[in-house]
């Protein structure tokens, strides 16, 4: 099969003005995928899946990934002349700014009339608010159709023209997105005989006159 | 004796002229009074408690009369917020959750797990332990197709004696799971680079016996349910699966198989030490019930071939790599997919890394949700026992459909 | 034991009227004062046990109507097919045949909650789920029990940290027995039926503890919870459960 960086040069060649760029996977299983935008992903997908070089029929799995919003601290040292004479001093300044989160959603093709794959194509969402739009690549391969409900109901991503959207994993009435990084349970207090951590604190909001005593600070699992 | 009157039931509908059987005039046909009253279509819930839905899985029925005329399956009655949970614990600390996500294959999920941390942190498997782990996979294997044959003639209707002999087999085996591991159904036997118990050459021994007797079980089996012709009749030609759409569908395993497509991650992946042993995959010619039936016990022949092939070639040395971290493993920031043929199908997890001890995000790729796709497709205008049939042939286990 | 053996001729056939020969039981002839003294619990005019075994040797069956009717219904016990997860697949080798139910009169799994007398809740009960569990108990006719088998159904088990699962179904039913593990063995779940046997054996149908079934006022039926937008709405039923108190200690 050929690499990911030929499968970009075609993509690209097919489809001038689609984005595709090549993500890399730094850690020791090198599966890099291609990052595909939304307006053209459609069409992106159904030239992966008929292409005779690529034959990419089988969609094996779809995944959504919830990218947070994440302050960041640019540091940046300028030199600045001593007004006294002496050598210049290097001044330190920090700025943060926030590089605003994103709902990810990540597809792993293979196909199995070549016997050959994995390719991982992604979308991003805009942001994790309220442009969280994509397209549904159900019509292309129906394995993404109850995948890509759970990633609705579990993220919150909106697929447009997906058959069925609705949820399918928590009830219709359910109105958050659990999976979410920012998600909150509800305060289901239950006191535990070895209560530690949040329990315990959990445990004080709700009956602050009893006298607890904590058992050994014990960590994280 | 009274002579036969007539019901007035049908006195609203024309009478169809000519003679009755009885003397006097005829009543109305069957079809018009079928037509004038069952026109009606009837919306049945099967589930969450049902006898025959293999856990708690619900299907909404709309039928015409006994006809299925639109299904919709509804889940999450069984969803445990496992990816969630890891997202919280280390990635050791998940291995025993993966044994609750297929209850009755817990050697395999655990197996796939290992699989995918190795790959995402480039970790080595001794040799042993690869040998080690086609055997646990193929026991289970075993246990699964059994037990699933089993599950399928009780929704036949043959309430529990198939099912009876599947569990007399699958006591043996998982006897041989609980004293290897300390769990019949739990085992949590892998670990990242490698296997967590040595089998001692007793229970090598008592393995591969249990492998000989394996196909005398099998041809017991089938001698009671092959050739059956109640089971002929009611499985073939029920639920076909078109190849074309099984695979767009994402199907796997002996379903997709049954249809005629050749794909089994064991050849075509050739992950851990299966290349190295002499196996066929047996495929289906129509798509149906009784050749999804077959494929479940052709399987567990090719099973035990490679299980003796296993036992006889096991090498000894260590089960787990040196290398291999067991406290503060942390592997680099990354992802990887890491997939394995498991009786169900292609069990996939995915795994994203930020270098920390949990995982970013763990996702599990579970065969039973993805098969259940065509599931409407596969039951449309079959009646409603047979959509229990056919849900039956799929091998559904609720905790991976919900996770 | 004594004597009154040796007046007796001969064990009366079936069917005829009971205490034909008998002598009249006095404390001379060996048997305990205490008896029949009221402050014993026996109510006065009842026959003691050793007088019982006396009578069941020549073939003469006493025993009280509630004594029978607990009899019956013990040792036929049939639960209702209802497996939710993992600790089902146990549930079912308890009633194959190497651990087999069947011997405690437990075999006939009743699909339909109209016909069951136990609900053996087997596995994780999710939110989404509990509905239909409470649904169902409220469809069982009253003499009925649950079992909570698997640490999940207990409190919620390793799943407890989650936003679907529900933290133990007592907090909607009344719970019987709790039966541990993850999964339990086969054995344990016989073990559990056998504690709800002894359980049952124990009930008293008249009197102030009176079992649960034959009164009135105790509910038997409970309130459905609703699917919210959060979360159940109620997320539990305060008069079946309330969290644990934390100890105080010194």
């Amino acid at each position: 099969m050929e690499t990911l960086e030929q499968i970009r040069d075609r993509l690209v060649a097919r489809f001038p003005s689609a984005q595709v760029t090549l993500v890399t996977n730094p850690g020791a299983a090198a599966e890099h995928s291609l990052l595909l935008d939304a307006a053209h992903a459609h069409d992106l997908a159904l030239f992966l899946r008929d292409d005779p070089a690529l034959m990419l029929d089988y969609c094996s799995n779809v995944t959504g990934v919830d990218w947070p919003d994440k302050e960041i601290t640019d540091v940046t040292k300028t030199t600045v002349p001593d007004p006294a004479g002496g050598p210049p001093k290097i001044v330190e300044s920090k700025t943060t700014r926030l590089q605003p989160g994103c709902l990810e959603v990540v597809y792993h093709l293979y196909s199995m009339a070549l016997k050959h794959g994995p390719v991982t194509i992604r979308m991003r969402t805009t942001n994790r608010s309220d442009a969280v739009a994509l397209p549904s690549l159900t019509p292309v391969w129906r394995s993404c159709d109850f995948q890509e409900r759970e990633v609705y109901d579990l993220y919150g991503i909106i697929f447009e023209r997906h058959p069925d959207l609705r949820r399918i994993l928590m009830w219709d009435e359910f109105k958050d997105y659990p999976m979410r990084k920012d998600y909150v349970e509800p305060d289901d207090y239950e006191w535990e005989p070895t209560a530690h951590g949040a329990v315990l604190e959990r445990a004080k909001a709700h009956q602050p006159t009893a006298a607890v005593t904590p058992s050994k600070e014990g960590g994280a699992p | 004796m009274t002579p036969f009157q007539p019901s007035t039931l049908g006195s609203q509908l024309p009478a169809s002229g000519g003679a009755g059987p009885f003397g006097g005039p005829a009543g109305p046909t069957v079809r018009q009074v079928h037509d004038q009253f069952h026109g009606d279509l009837l919306e049945v819930s099967m589930g969450p408690q049902h006898p025959s839905t293999h856990g708690v899985f619900r299907m909404v029925v709309t039928l015409d009369g006994e006809q299925i005329v639109k299904l919709k399956p509804v889940f999450g009655y069984l969803h445990r917020n496992h990816e969630k949970i890891a997202e919280n614990t280390t990635y050791l600390a998940s291995m025993p959750y993966t044994d609750r996500l297929d209850y009755l294959c817990s050697m395999s999920t655990n197996w796939a797990y290992a699989l995918a941390v190795e790959k995402l942190a480039g970790q080595a498997v001794p040799d042993r332990a690869q040998y080690l782990r086609i055997i646990m996979a193929e026991l289970t294997r075993l246990v699964n197709h059994s037990c699933l044959v089993g599950f399928l003639f009780n929704d036949l209707g043959t309430s529990f004696t198939p099912l009876l002999y599947a569990f007399r087999e699958r006591e043996k085996i998982i006897d041989l799971f609980e004293s290897l591991s300390g769990s019949r159904m739990m085992c949590n036997y892998q670990r990242f680079g490698g296997c967590r118990v040595d089998p001692t050459p007793e229970w090598l021994a008592a393995a591969s016996a249990l492998t000989d007797n394996f196909p005398r079980f099998l041809d017991e089996y089938e001698r009671m349910l092959t050739g059956n012709e109640i089971m002929l009749a009611r499985t073939q030609g029920i639920g076909r699966l078109d190849p074309a759409h099984a695979v767009n569908a994402g199907l796997t395993g002996p379903v997709l198989r049954a249809s005629g497509v050749d794909y089994d991650l064991r050849k075509v992946d050739g992950y851990g030490f299966y290349p190295k042993f002499d196996f066929r995959v047996p495929l289906g010619a129509h798509g149906d019930t009784y050749d999804r039936y077959m494929m479940r016990i052709l399987e567990m022949r090719e099973s035990v071939k490679i299980l003796q092939q296993a036992f006889k070639e096991l090498p000894a040395g260590p089960i787990m790599d040196p290398k291999a971290k067991l406290r503060g493993f942390r592997p680099k920031a990354g992802e990887a997919y890491g997939r394995l043929e498991s009786p169900k199908g292609e069990l996939g997890f995915y795994l994203i890394s930020d270098g920390s001890p949990n995982p970013y995000r763990y996702r599990v790729r579970p065969p039973s949700l993805i098969n259940l796709t065509l599931l409407e497709e596969m039951c449309l205008g079959h009646t409603i026992a047979d959509s229990v049939v056919i849900l039956g042939s799929i091998d559904i286990v609720l905790g991976e459909v919900d996770r | 034991m004594s004597d009154p053996a040796a007046n007796i001729p001969q064990a009366p056939q079936a069917g005829t009227p009971v205490a034909t020969n008998l002598p009249a039981p006095t404390p001379a002839a060996g048997l305990p004062s205490e008896a029949l003294s009221p402050s014993n619990g026996a109510k006065e005019g009842n026959i003691s046990d050793a007088e019982r075994e006396e009578l069941r040797r020549h073939g003469i069956l006493m025993t009280s109507f509630e004594e029978l009717y607990n009899w019956g219904r013990t040792n036929s016990i049939w639960p209702l097919q209802f497996g939710l997860a993992c600790c089902a697949i146990e549930m079912i080798a308890a009633a194959t045949a190497r651990f087999d139910i069947a011997r405690f009169g437990a075999e006939i799994f009743r699909p339909s909650p109209r016909q069951a007398d136990l609900m053996i809740v087997s596995g994780t009960v999710t939110k989404k789920m509990a509905p239909q569990v409470v649904r169902l108990w409220n469809q069982m006719p009253e003499p009925k029990y649950c079992i909570a088998m698997g640490a999940c159904a207990i409190s919620g088990g390793p799943f407890k940290q989650g936003y679907n699962v529900l933290k133990g179904i007592d907090r909607f039913i009344p719970v019987d027995i709790y039966i541990p593990g993850c999964p339990p063995r086969p054995e344990a779940l016989l073990n559990g039926l056998i504690e709800l046997q002894k359980k049952m054996k124990g009930e008293k149908l008249t009197g102030p503890n009176a079992a649960r079934f034959t009164r009135a006022d105790m509910p038997s039926e409970f309130p459905i919870p609703a699917y919210g937008a959060h979360d159940l709405e109620p997320p539990k039923n305060d008069s079946v459960w309330t969290p644990p108190k934390p100890e105080a200690k010194a």
